[in-house]
């Protein structure tokens, strides 16, 4: 205790060398076992999506593509016939009304949905202060976070059926799923597209005022063209995931077996039709689960992959 | 296991050879890569013990690549690597055999910017690097030690009654002084600065270059700065570095601080110091 | 002054332009509303005359008009947590994995992969599951945990009872498969917005690579990480299509603790008896209130993983 203040800390420096001579070699293998962990854990994971994905290709390819007395042939039928009873009582034709159908209600869904997301990303990055904005983007963290289901529960009992809030449709109806698909994409399309818009420098936007341009003139003179290409896939990157959507559409337009156009009518739609095949237990249907279940994966990766594509590249512009 | 069974006598003799000290740190032939292209070619030269050496040179010279790999901390980064010697007390730190995470225990490194953990309390983090080996070992007094690191890095008075709150607490001085406790507290032989005072106002910069003058009683202290002033300010030897047409940096003049600022050799070191570029 | 014609034009092209986009974000606010106004209001039927016993009873009975939920609570509670619980772990391990220790065009491909699979519609996964995973879980996992756990005392309980396949432990199951590649894409985006010299300083005072990541990144990250957990965990509560043909639909008078027993959630409960429910105000009523239960509580744990992961941001643009 002669030194009032101990330049070097007063360890015992022999101890402490002993000690981390013994701990070394176990901190060495615990380093190694973490690695290893690690890699186990990501292999896992990587494998088992990979598995399902080999299952859904590996059955969908083989009905959609079968082989017939030892010659490849591609199933057209799929693709552009209703189902059809056999003789024997097993199910022929196609999914062409499921395919139809979604791709209608989805026409119709884009047709409000696309306008409507748009017009509340350009208020949020353009125009939005204060109150509003604030409830708007919790709006949209709030609807973009609702189970599906919840949204299709809510277009039955307000519009659906003698029990609705307001009898819009007497029973199920493809417009009825349009009207819960627009609440599942509207705020995919305005987070995607706000976002979208923010990349826009803001330079841009002060040489087309500067110019002497009224502001909405800008904003869809300038600024929506330069990012054109990122709000077409943000819309189908909202289309994407409507399409994969079965809860909405099964709570309000039931799903049914014949080809059908009147959006006043129960309709069909390929999620309701992979439902349904899978689950009712007939076994000349589950191939066609399957081969329903490849073409929505492709439609929803090629999608997907068509976004990143096109986000990537915009951001390395701005 | 063998450590066990040493007797007592013989602890008291290891006492000894294990009392720490400044250590030499000669680099011979030491270059560095990122990926394919050399950014730090052919370096050569000794840092002395209790000396403090000042890395200058204008910035992309390859100053701060130099001095991490001092302790191997280059080869951190995706990609990079390097070549040659460093040899610390005899030792060459880049043969096969050397083991880069023991190696860093005995060179310490305080970075650019201050980097608390801010999810520990000041006392964890001036353990932090500590309690990796010794653990909960019975025989260390964690107090005592984060006293003694703090009072070295000349921040004790400023936080002994607030040792559990964050360390992002602090302010920018004071966070850096913690990370250089930090540093101190696993008693290197070493210690690395990359630009210290970098992200510091002057004052605590001023507070940063005093403490570094008690330091060097104990430590090798090797500083890369930007700051010309700092380096005639704090140190005794000064190495100038520069990056060639191909962008490679290399080691053009070192030598007493003096010398440099007042007789440098090189014309390129006369031209950095006179302020004509950089 | 020439310009003052053009500039009143200009101002009502702004005006009316603005009072367009303006209505977009009111209407799509009048929406949410109009949703959560609906689900009570329809469901006034059955709060009102089961009242708590809604949540507390487990008695659900259409044809005598008694309806107490808790079944399907207890289902979605059990499956959601379970689902949590196993992709948790291979979510953060991977997220670590990809962002730690391979080259960053790897990570970046097998994270693009994996999140890919984000995209894949629930009744994809359901399919899987009913054809495929039912079977193997009952043939091989299930016996397997039955015969080692089972005799263990408590923890025994869970694994009790016949197999059927169609139970909480298969749904359990897909539900993790379906939420690790959303955690696994949130952690590893806080994984990767740890600043580079916090895990550098721990590795400068001697730490191996493992200890700087469990010392200095996770810690640092965690907050996020927890964020992305509980992103996780709202899609498990909401997600219908994958536990519907996977989980059994039924509604068990009592619950066994076994997670190999039959029952429903809140979500799956809806699209299995929705078009019954039609038929019946009352059941109609139960139904809804079901929906808005849920409604309430996958908000609740939304907003609040999306306040965590957002506070990890915050974090790092202040140092």
């Amino acid at each position: 205790m002669a030194q009032a203040q101990p330049l070097v800390p007063q360890l015992d420096r022999t101890a402490l060398i002993s000690a981390e001579k013994t701990r070394y070699a176990r901190r060495q293998l615990t380093n190694t076992i973490a690695s290893g962990l690690m890699f186990f854990l990501t292999a896992v994971s990587v494998s088992v999506l990979f598995i399902i994905l080999a299952y859904i290709f590996i059955n969908g390819i083989s009905t959609l593509f079968p082989v017939v007395d030892g010659h490849l042939t591609f199933n057209l039928d799929f693709f552009i016939k209703p189902p059809e009873s056999n003789l024997d009582g097993t199910t022929g034709g196609g999914v062409a009304q499921a395919i139809l159908g979604t791709i209608e209600i989805l026409i119709v869904a884009g047709i409000i949905a696309v306008p409507l997301g748009v017009g509340a990303a350009i208020y949020l990055s353009e125009y939005g202060t204060g109150f509003l904005v604030n409830t708007l983007n919790f709006t949209i963290d709030l609807l973009a976070g609702l189970p599906s289901v919840v949204v299709g529960l809510f277009v039955l009992a307000a519009f659906i059926g003698n029990l609705a809030l307001i009898k819009i449709f007497p029973h199920f109806a493809g417009l009825a799923g349009s009207f819960a698909l627009i609440i599942v994409m509207v705020p995919i399309i305005a987070r995607s597209v706000e976002q979208i818009l923010r990349l826009v420098p803001d330079s841009l936007r002060e040489a087309g005022l500067a110019l002497g341009m009224p502001k909405w003139r800008v904003i869809l003179q300038i600024v929506l063209p330069t990012v054109a290409g990122g709000i077409t896939t943000g819309i189908m990157l909202s289309l994407a995931r409507a399409a994969g959507e079965t809860a909405p559409v099964l709570l309000t337009i039931l799903g049914q077996q014949f080809i059908s156009t009147d959006l006043l009518q129960p309709m069909d739609a390929l999620p309701i039709r992979i439902y349904k095949y899978a689950t009712t237990g007939q076994p000349d249907l589950i191939p066609k689960a399957w081969a329903g279940t490849m073409v929505l994966v492709i439609v929803i990766a090629l999608f997907s992959i068509a976004v990143r594509y096109v986000t990537g590249r915009n951001r390395y512009d701005a | 296991m063998t450590l066990s069974a040493v007797p007592k006598v013989a602890t008291h003799e290891a006492h000894a050879t294990h009392e720490r000290t400044a250590a030499r740190l000669t680099v011979n032939h030491l270059s560095a890569y990122y990926g394919s292209s050399l950014a730090v070619g052919d370096v050569t030269i000794e840092f002395e013990p209790n000396k403090i050496t000042a890395l200058i040179g204008p910035s992309g010279c390859g100053k701060s690549t130099l001095i991490r790999c001092l302790n191997r901390m280059h080869e951190v980064i995706r990609n990079a690597r390097a070549e040659g010697e460093v040899i610390l007390e005899g030792e060459n730190i880049y043969s096969p055999d050397a083991d880069p995470v023991r190696l860093r225990r005995r060179i310490g490194m305080v970075f650019q910017k201050p980097n608390p953990f801010p999810t520990m309390s000041i006392f964890d983090n001036v353990i932090a690097g500590l309690k990796l080996n010794a653990g909960t070992h019975r025989g260390v007094d964690y107090g005592a030690i984060v006293e003694n690191s703090l009072r070295q890095a000349a921040l004790w008075d400023e936080v002994k009654d607030k040792l559990k709150q964050s360390g992002a607490s602090l302010s920018g001085g004071q966070q850096q002084r913690l990370c250089i406790a930090r540093a101190l507290a696993v008693e290197p032989e070493v210690l690395l600065l990359d630009e210290p005072c970098s992200a510091l106002d002057p004052i605590a910069t001023l507070k940063i270059e005093e403490l570094l003058q008690q330091l060097v009683e104990k430590y090798t202290l090797i500083m890369v700065t930007h700051n010309m002033q700092q380096a005639a300010r704090c140190s005794e030897k000064t190495a100038f570095m520069l990056a060639d047409e191909k962008r490679v940096g290399r080691l053009v003049e070192y030598s007493q601080t003096s010398e440099i600022f007042t007789r440098p050799k090189d014309k390129r070191t006369e031209d950095y110091i006179s302020g004509r570029f950089g | 002054m020439s310009a003052s014609r053009s500039s009143s034009q200009v101002q009502q092209g702004d005006r009316i332009f603005s009072l367009i986009v303006q209505a977009c974000a009111v209407l799509i606010i009048l929406i949410l509303v109009s949703i959560i106004a609906v689900l009570v209001i329809k469901s006034q039927d059955t709060i009102g005359r089961f009242g708590l016993d809604f949540f507390t009873k487990g008695t659900w009975d259409p044809v005598n008009e008694i309806f107490g939920a808790l079944p399907y609570i207890y289902g979605t509670v059990v499956t959601s947590i379970l689902a949590l619980l196993l992709a948790t772990p291979f979510a953060i391990g991977s997220a670590i994995f990809v962002s730690e220790y391979v080259p960053r065009r790897i990570g970046d491909i097998i994270s693009f992969t994996v999140e890919l699979l984000v995209a894949i519609p629930s009744v994809a996964y359901g399919v899987w599951g009913f054809l495929v995973l039912k079977d193997v879980l009952r043939t091989t996992v299930d016996p397997a945990l039955k015969a080692v756990v089972g005799p263990i005392p408590i923890l025994g309980g869970l694994f009790r009872g016949p197999l059927y396949g169609l139970d909480i432990f298969t749904s359990s199951v897909i539900l993790a498969i379906m939420i690790l590649p959303t955690i696994l894409a949130v952690s590893r985006e806080v994984v990767r917005q740890v600043p580079r010299l916090q895990k550098e300083g721990m590795i400068a005072l001697g730490a191996t690579k493992w200890e700087a990541i469990r010392i200095a990144i996770i810690p640092y990250a965690r907050t996020g990480i927890v964020g992305g957990a509980m992103l996780g965990l709202a899609r498990a509560i909401g997600e219908t299509m994958a536990v519907t043909m996977t989980i059994g639909n039924a509604s068990p008078d009592k619950l066994t603790g076994s997670l190999f027993q039959s029952t429903s959630t809140l979500a799956s409960a809806i699209a299995s008896q929705f078009n019954e429910a039609q038929a019946a105000r009352t059941y109609g009523s139960a139904v809804v209130q079901l929906g808005l239960v849920l409604l309430i509580v996958s908000s609740v744990i939304n907003l609040f993983s999306r306040f965590l992961v957002s506070r990890t941001g915050a974090k790092n643009t202040r140092s």
